[in-house]
């Protein structure tokens, strides 16, 4: 499905380019693009230490036990198929923590970081495991209490009150988080009789 | 609401001074702890790159040839049929965008947020939409991408059906707070 729609993308835009004789706006944005992918990785390989230098301390400090036997219970729930002392639950719990704060740069190593320790347990290395369907559905649809980069951009367009769609973006987000569970979890009832 | 930004403000300084001081407490070697951390953090960014720049491309390319606002308006009179008003189809662009690219969402609702105003009722959807929505066709691709997956059976569904009922739910609750 991501060969396809990978595909239908770049050949409807140069399609559509073409039908509307700008083809070189093809060219400028696939060069552009590319940099842009280069200018991401080097500025995320920054954050990234960062955090992954940080959670590794509160790991040797025992923190992330602790937090993963305090959320640990109410997240395997979620995770069936996971050991109980599985080294992913801490890193799981700090990526959903980070989510919940807004925290988008602290979010994506934790993140990334969880999928390798997924992939530890994962008993085909090339097809995603139930575990890995879970927790990206929960991290994409994560129950937001601070959207602080909309906040800002609320303050610059002067509005009357910037944070007013807190509330608003508390009540979707748990709407979009509560629709993943369920479906994560009828699908999986429904694929192991 | 104010407690909730303050919160934001002080949650990274409280992290970066909290944790080395109770783990330096535990006889961690903090410093060396850190950096034998942090060494990770490169390996990662570099497995990761190729996935950034072939979604990054294809996306890129999509929006800019203006295929995303031919699609737009190709769904728009399919919307105004259910009685939608003109002014939310401007949103139509933004709801399929936020699934494909964090930043490219981000200036099509600072576009709108400045053209009709923060405080207009497509402001406050534009907002509540893009804080409230992931994009879950890059996060998948880079995630899985990042641990050489490469069938990701069900997961794009789900993640999409999600951002769906985000969407539904967000044009629901902006009206029921505001209007």
């Amino acid at each position: 499905m991501v060969n396809l729609v990978w595909l239908l993308m770049l050949a409807t835009g140069i399609g559509v380019a073409a039908a509307t004789g700008r083809i070189e706006t093809v060219t400028a944005a696939a060069m552009q693009a590319a940099e842009l992918g280069v200018e991401v990785a080097l500025e995320l390989i920054g954050v990234m230490s960062l955090w992954l230098g940080l959670m590794h301390l509160a790991e040797e400090a025992g923190f992330v036990r602790g937090l993963a036997r305090l959320f640990g219970p109410a997240i395997r729930l979620l995770f069936p198929s996971l050991k109980p002392d599985s080294p992913a639950l801490g890193a799981i719990i700090l990526n959903l923590s980070a989510n919940v704060l807004g925290l988008g740069n602290a979010a994506t190593p934790f993140g990334l970081k969880a999928m390798q320790e997924l992939q530890k347990e994962n008993s085909d290395p090339e097809v995603a495991s139930p575990a890995m369907c879970t927790f990206l559905a929960l991290n994409t649809s994560c129950i937001t209490l601070i959207p602080a980069t909309i906040i800002g951009v609320r303050m610059k367009a002067h509005s009357a009150n910037p944070t007013e769609i807190i509330g608003t973006t508390i009540v979707a987000t748990g709407c979009a988080m509560s629709a993943a569970i369920i479906a994560d979890f009828l699908i999986r009832s429904g694929r192991k009789p | 609401m104010r407690v909730i930004s303050e919160i934001s403000r002080w949650a990274i300084p409280t992290l970066l001074l909290v944790i080395p001081i109770l783990a330096y407490w535990r006889k961690v070697p903090v410093y060396e702890s850190f950096v034998t951390g942090a060494e990770d953090g490169f390996k990662t960014g570099v497995r990761i790159l190729p996935f950034l720049i072939g979604m990054l491309v294809s996306i890129r390319v999509f929006v800019d040839s203006g295929a995303l606002e031919l699609l737009a308006r190709l769904i728009q009179p399919l919307l105004s049929r259910f009685g939608l008003s003109q002014d939310l189809a401007a949103l139509i662009p933004l709801a399929v965008m936020r699934p494909l690219s964090g930043s490219g969402a981000l200036g099509v609702a600072t576009q709108l947020i400045q053209q009709y105003g923060p405080d207009s009722l497509v402001g406050r959807l534009a907002s509540t939409l893009q804080g409230s929505t992931d994009t879950t066709f890059f996060v998948l691709t880079v995630y899985f991408g990042s641990v050489g997956i490469r069938k990701y059976r069900y997961a794009l569904k789900l993640g999409l059906l999600a951002d769906l009922v985000g969407l539904i739910a967000s044009f629901w609750v902006v009206l029921k707070t505001f209007y």
